[in-house]
């Protein structure tokens, strides 16, 4: 999969699931001060990501996740 | 309508939960050896006009408790009360007490609530509402000789219930005890009409407890009434624990 569709995915759980507006959702932007999503939504994210792509995410490899970027980075290498 | 599972629903206190709750909600009657129990509480409940189904769960395996709640996913979307009501007890004084004899009752009674809690949480978190209530016991809160496993398990429920309170209310999500006392069921048909007066003798109502004396209250506490109620403890024991 390429990362831009890797990007579009992520986007469309952050506004589906977590209800942030679209245009909020940058490679830039950061989870915490950018899009206010707290450490349990972060898990919720990230529990969805698991579901939409069958895949693990450990803990270990989210502790360097702060933004939209790094995420699509991490997902875009497991899948 | 929500759909709420009760766990250990096909007998005691577990059963009244189940007839209950069908009053108003969608009841999956879970079970483990009993099938026909739960078959007949099902069949009890749709005579009365209610909408109830079985499934067999065995909370001390993880992978029975992933596949009941799929089943029941695929049907009805998600679990949206979670009743913890199942338990076993192995009584016997510490100094008897066998390793297994422990570990079943911890395995079943804490572990098995922790795998059902997980698994129920997915769900409820994604529907931003969820009830989930624990059925402790008041020996979880004051101990009782010959059941030291049994009130760790119960008492384990406790700090269970109020860290998922912190963690999850944030997401509608509440998560409550009850403590029930002595009530008339098969885990308490031990006791002879001779410990039956002396127990009733220690409480402020003077009766043996029923089981809808517990099932009123998870009435209660699965309503949007009381939404703002979480990570309590109430004990329905007839004033055993004043």
């Amino acid at each position: 999969m390429e990362i831009n569709e890797v990007f579009e995915k992520v986007k469309g759980l952050f506004v589906e699931d977590l209800g942030i507006d679209e245009s909020k959702v940058t490679m830039e932007a950061k989870l915490e001060e950018d899009l206010e999503i707290d450490s349990l939504g972060i898990v919720e994210v990230v529990m969805a990501f698991e579901d939409e792509f069958e895949i693990e995410i450990d803990d270990d490899e989210l502790a360097d996740v702060s933004t939209v970027g790094q995420a699509v980075n991490l997902l875009h290498s497991k899948i | 309508m929500k759909t709420v599972l009760v766990t250990g629903g096909s007998r005691g206190i577990g059963k009244s939960i189940s007839t209950t709750l069908a009053k108003s909600h969608h009841v999956v009657v879970g079970y483990v050896n009993s099938q026909d129990k739960a078959e007949e509480v099902v069949n009890e409940i749709a005579e009365s006009g209610g909408s109830a189904n079985s499934v067999e769960i065995n909370i001390s395996s993880k992978e029975s408790v992933d596949r009941a709640f799929a089943s029941i996913e695929e049907v009805y979307g998600s679990v949206d009360i979670l009743i913890n009501n199942a338990g076993i007890t192995k009584d016997n004084i510490l100094p008897r007490m066998k390793e297994d004899e422990w570990l079943d009752v911890i395995q079943t009674n804490l572990t098995g609530s922790f795998y059902t809690s997980q698994r129920a949480i997915k769900q409820m978190m994604k529907n931003k509402w969820g009830r989930i209530i624990f059925i402790s016991s008041v020996v979880g809160i004051s101990g009782n000789q010959g059941q030291s496993n049994y009130a760790a398990s119960k008492a384990g429920l406790i700090g269970l219930a109020k860290s998922i309170s912190k963690e999850l209310g944030s997401r509608n999500i509440t998560s409550n005890v009850i403590a029930p006392g002595y009530i008339e069921t098969d885990m308490t048909s031990f006791l002879d009409d001779g410990n039956k007066e002396n127990i009733i003798e220690q409480l402020s109502i003077k009766r043996i407890g029923k089981p809808e004396d517990i099932s009123n209250v998870v009435a209660f506490l699965c309503n949007d009434e009381s939404e703002y109620i979480t990570g309590q403890v109430i004990p329905v024991d007839g004033g055993l624990t004043t």
